[in-house]
């Protein structure tokens, strides 16, 4: 098999299933902090116990995003070298200072979370907690800074064969940063807060730890309502974004194969890209070109304006970005039904909602791991945007068994890490609050 | 001397401090989770060390991940190299650190399966122990490289003598760290086998540097007229006689400085005989990754430079911090967590 490609699933696998992690992690160390501030202002015990034990869920999610997170960091040198030398002036740098300003932030104050609550005082455990909370969101801004240069790539020019760094302000806040940190920092959010709503939510329905779940439901479900509204915003942003500085991937996206004035924005579809058609299009007229450029009429770049070789495949990232915008608008339906039954109060004997809640928790990972999955495939055949293609990133002394081998051993201990990461999960929230004191 | 290449070897110094950071610290969870069969018999006295190192390992192997980062930043063409060269080995070290991450956490929670996850400890322990010095042996001896900085041996060029000699003594260095740690830490049973560990490793850590010592002065030309190697080698053979002195007087708490003394000390040898190259190549001397061709820009490692000054002494303040809050003997009865 083509080395290449293999090294290519075997970095969505290990990408996918780190940022698994992550997303949980964002928004549980939110929940957390907020638990632990209400705590520390009413020294209600009840806070103090939801914590405890959203912070011994958090272990495992943490202690599997750093497993997976090593793997990653490893493999831009190990399957990819003739990248990692091309960019290594400017790519290292952000994962160096996430090194250096965030992981050993995050996993110092995380053990005083894990294991420090009776060592130190009531203050300098909000602020771990709160240490903790701001390392992952700037591990997630560090990281974030890299992908978005591999995006759209800015402050470098190339010389004597490879990216050399010419403003840091610019390499670093590039076009697609802030906007990526802020739609996937929110993306995180709204896994964690769903995940800790719909474990509340179980709660309730078996009548188990009833003042916990309340409490614990009642904060994520308004975190969760909030954070679904806010990613329609900036999901428009991120996709204003994608259409003015890669037009061809929002082309993709919209299976917009000839360049159109007035372009219908697709709501449904199955692309063909050997025929260059759409079966059973349905679409809002117009609707594309206002939204990118507040124009009815703007035209809007096909895929025809595009050199063949150069044109990303468009079946999968159509279906990856419709699936998630679909999961976000599902999300917002939930959150306004929630919002009105805790506005009058009828959330607590509404047992079917709280069953939804249940059921959609594994929704936010879907959404996730589209988004990343039509990012990444709608930027090929680029490894950095219009500048190094990803058949000249890969390592070259690596011979295609050897990555096929480790695919597969990647592949079986991440399904069965998964499953057993699932399994102790669902032990615990059986366990519940208040019974967190197990482990070693 | 221009700013570059000031600035270079800076960068080769900070790698080196920042490798040396990870072998001293998490060289000893390392080193307890491979002695674990050896130190512990009963369930308790393995909740024991599982506690003793608890709140460090993912801190310490933060330190693995920062050093190889920051080697991407700043020579990014020998990250390249090695990494690819070694990537059988490499990804046998990926799949250990993937279990030992999670063993840890697992054992605890995972009744069904606590030996499996006791097992995937121990090895996944043992084997980046031994890998490291594996690596290193091969960076320093030299591997086969093409005029495009790329490895052309197999993964069996890898298990040359010498590599291999110095990847036992890693072995040993670690094992040293995990024995004094535990030495440290523990009480009772565990502290007396732990005692009996480190005087038995305490030799066999002698044999070897004498070896690799043999080796490496037939083999690398000109490391005997390297002042700063022989300053090094003091440091470990002087820091190694304490270590015995303390442990005989019963002192719990210096044989383990004494064994991470010698761990850098070790370092120190690597660099000052490695100096100024990163990779070399056993087929060209002019292959060879040096400081000089393998790194950065200016631009580049004055930022990381800048990023190092402000982040370092903050992490270690901070590390300094939770040490003292969990400092001290360890013990079963307390169940504070
Ligand atoms: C937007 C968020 C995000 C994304 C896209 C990534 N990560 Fe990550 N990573 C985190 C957010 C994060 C985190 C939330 O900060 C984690 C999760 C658990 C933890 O310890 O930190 C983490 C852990 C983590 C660790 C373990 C750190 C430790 O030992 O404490 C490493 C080495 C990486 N990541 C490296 C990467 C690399 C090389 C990525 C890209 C290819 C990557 N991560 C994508
Ligand atoms: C954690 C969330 C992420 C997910 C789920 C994800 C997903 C993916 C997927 C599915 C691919 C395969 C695309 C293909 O080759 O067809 C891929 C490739 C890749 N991604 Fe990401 N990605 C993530 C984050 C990142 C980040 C943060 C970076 C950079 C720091 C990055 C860099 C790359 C690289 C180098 C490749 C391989 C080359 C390529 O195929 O383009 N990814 N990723
Ligand atoms: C509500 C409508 C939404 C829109 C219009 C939208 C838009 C986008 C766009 C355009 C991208 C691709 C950016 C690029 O290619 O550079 C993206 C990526 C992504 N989306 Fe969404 N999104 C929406 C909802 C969501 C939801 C609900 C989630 C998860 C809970 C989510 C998670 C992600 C993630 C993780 C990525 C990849 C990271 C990134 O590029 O930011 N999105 N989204």
């Amino acid at each position: 098999m083509d080395p290449v490609m293999l090294s290519r699933i075997q970095f969505g696998l290990a990408a996918g299933f780190h940022f698994i992690f992550p997303a949980s992690t964002f928004g549980l160390t939110l929940l957390i902090l907020i638990l632990e501030t209400l705590y520390l202002k009413s020294r209600e015990e009840v806070y103090k116990d939801s914590s405890a034990f959203f912070v011994k869920i958090l272990g495992l999610v943490f202690v599997m995003g750093i497993a997976s997170g090593v793997v990653l960091e490893f493999a831009f040198g190990t399957n990819w070298a003739q990248y990692s030398r091309f960019v290594g002036d400017i790519f290292g740098v952000p994962l160096a200072a996430e090194g250096i300003f965030s992981f050993f932030l995050e996993s110092v104050f995380m053990s005083i979370l894990l294991f420090g609550r009776n060592k130190v005082s009531k203050k300098v455990y909000w602020l771990s907690a709160f240490l903790v909370f701001f390392g992952a969101h700037l591990s997630g801004l560090f990281i974030l800074i890299a992908n978005s240069w591999m995006q759209t790539p800015d402050g470098f020019k190339i010389e004597g064969g490879r990216a050399v760094l010419t403003s840091i302000s610019h390499a670093a806040l590039n076009h697609s940063t802030v906007i990526r940190f802020i739609h996937s920092i929110i993306a995180g959010w709204i896994t964690g807060s769903l995940l800790a709503a719909g474990i509340g939510a179980w709660y309730l329905r078996r009548k188990l730890h009833v003042e916990t779940a309340k409490v614990c439901l009642k904060i994520a479900l308004i975190i969760f309502i909030i954070t679904s509204l806010v990613q329609l915003l900036t999901g428009h942003s991120h996709s204003v974004q994608v259409g003015l500085t890669q037009p061809e991937k929002m082309a993709a996206y919209e299976a917009l194969w000839q360049t159109t004035k007035g372009a219908p924005l697709s709501l449904f579809g199955i692309p063909d890209e050997s025929r260059q058609k759409t079966y059973l299009f349905v679409g809002v007229p117009k609707m594309l070109s206002f939204l990118i450029h507040f124009n009815f009429n703007a035209k809007v770049a096909g895929l025809n304006e595009f050199p063949k070789d150069e044109q990303p495949p468009v079946l999968l990232p159509f279906a990856s970005y419709h699936i998630m915008i679909g999961l976000g608008m599902l999300f917002i339906a939930i959150s306004l039904l929630g919002a009105y039954l805790l506005m009058t109060k009828k959330i607590w004997d509404a047992r079917w909602y709280l069953l939804v809640l249940i059921c959609s928790i594994p929704f936010p990972y879907i959404a996730n791991e589209f988004g990343w999955m039509a990012t990444e495939i709608g930027r090929q055949p680029w490894a950095v945007y219009r500048v190094l293609k990803i058949a000249n990133a890969a390592s070259v002394s690596v011979p295609a068994w050897q990555i096929l081998f480790s695919l597969i051993m990647f592949a079986v201990i991440y399904i069965f890490l998964l499953w057993v990461f699932i399994y102790v999960l669902v032990k615990l929230i059986k366990k519940g609050p208040g019974e967190v004191s197990e482990g070693y | 001397m221009g700013n570059l290449e000031l600035l270079q070897i800076i960068w080769f110094i900070l790698i080196g401090f920042l490798f040396t950071g990870y072998s001293v610290l998490d060289g000893f969870d390392l080193g307890v989770g491979s002695l674990l069969p050896f130190l512990a018999k009963k369930e308790e006295e393995k909740k024991l060390l599982f506690k003793a190192i608890g709140p460090f390992w993912d801190g310490n192997e933060v330190w693995l991940v920062t050093a190889g980062a920051a080697l991407f930043a700043a020579f990014p063409y020998a990250y390249a190299t090695v990494f690819s060269g070694f990537y059988l080995a490499f990804m046998l070290l990926l799949f250990s650190l993937i279990f030992r991450a999670v063993s840890l956490e697992l054992w605890g929670l995972d009744e069904k399966r606590k030996s499996f996850w006791e097992w995937a400890f121990v090895i996944g322990s043992f084997l980046p122990s031994l890998l490291y010095g594996i690596a290193l042996g091969n960076v320093v001896a030299g591997i086969p490289l093409d005029k495009h900085m790329d490895f052309t041996g197999s993964f069996f060029t890898l298990f040359r003598p010498f590599p291999l000699a110095v990847g036992i003594l890693g072995l040993m260095a670690i094992l040293l760290q995990g024995g004094t740690y535990a030495v440290m830490k523990s009480s009772g049973e565990v502290r007396k086998r732990a005692r009996k560990i480190v005087n038995a490793i305490w030799i066999l850590f002698l044999i070897l540097l004498v070896l690799c010592f043999f080796i490496a002065y037939v083999y690398i030309p000109g490391i005997t007229g390297r002042f700063f190697m022989w300053f090094s080698l003091i440091v470990v053979l002087v820091s190694w006689i304490l270590l015995k002195i303390f442990l005989n007087k019963g002192n719990d708490t210096a044989p383990f400085y004494m064994s991470s003394i010698s761990f850098i000390g070790l370092w120190g040898i690597t660099g000052a005989v490695h100096f100024p190259n990163l990779v070399k190549s056993s087929n060209n001397h002019s292959f060879s990754l040096t400081i000089h061709n393998a790194s950065s820009t200016e631009l580049t490692l004055k930022l990381m430079f800048i990023i190092v000054l402000i982040g370092m002494p903050i992490v270690m303040a901070y590390s300094a911090y939770i040490y003292k809050v969990f400092k001290g003997k360890v013990s079963i009865e307390e169940k504070e967590y």
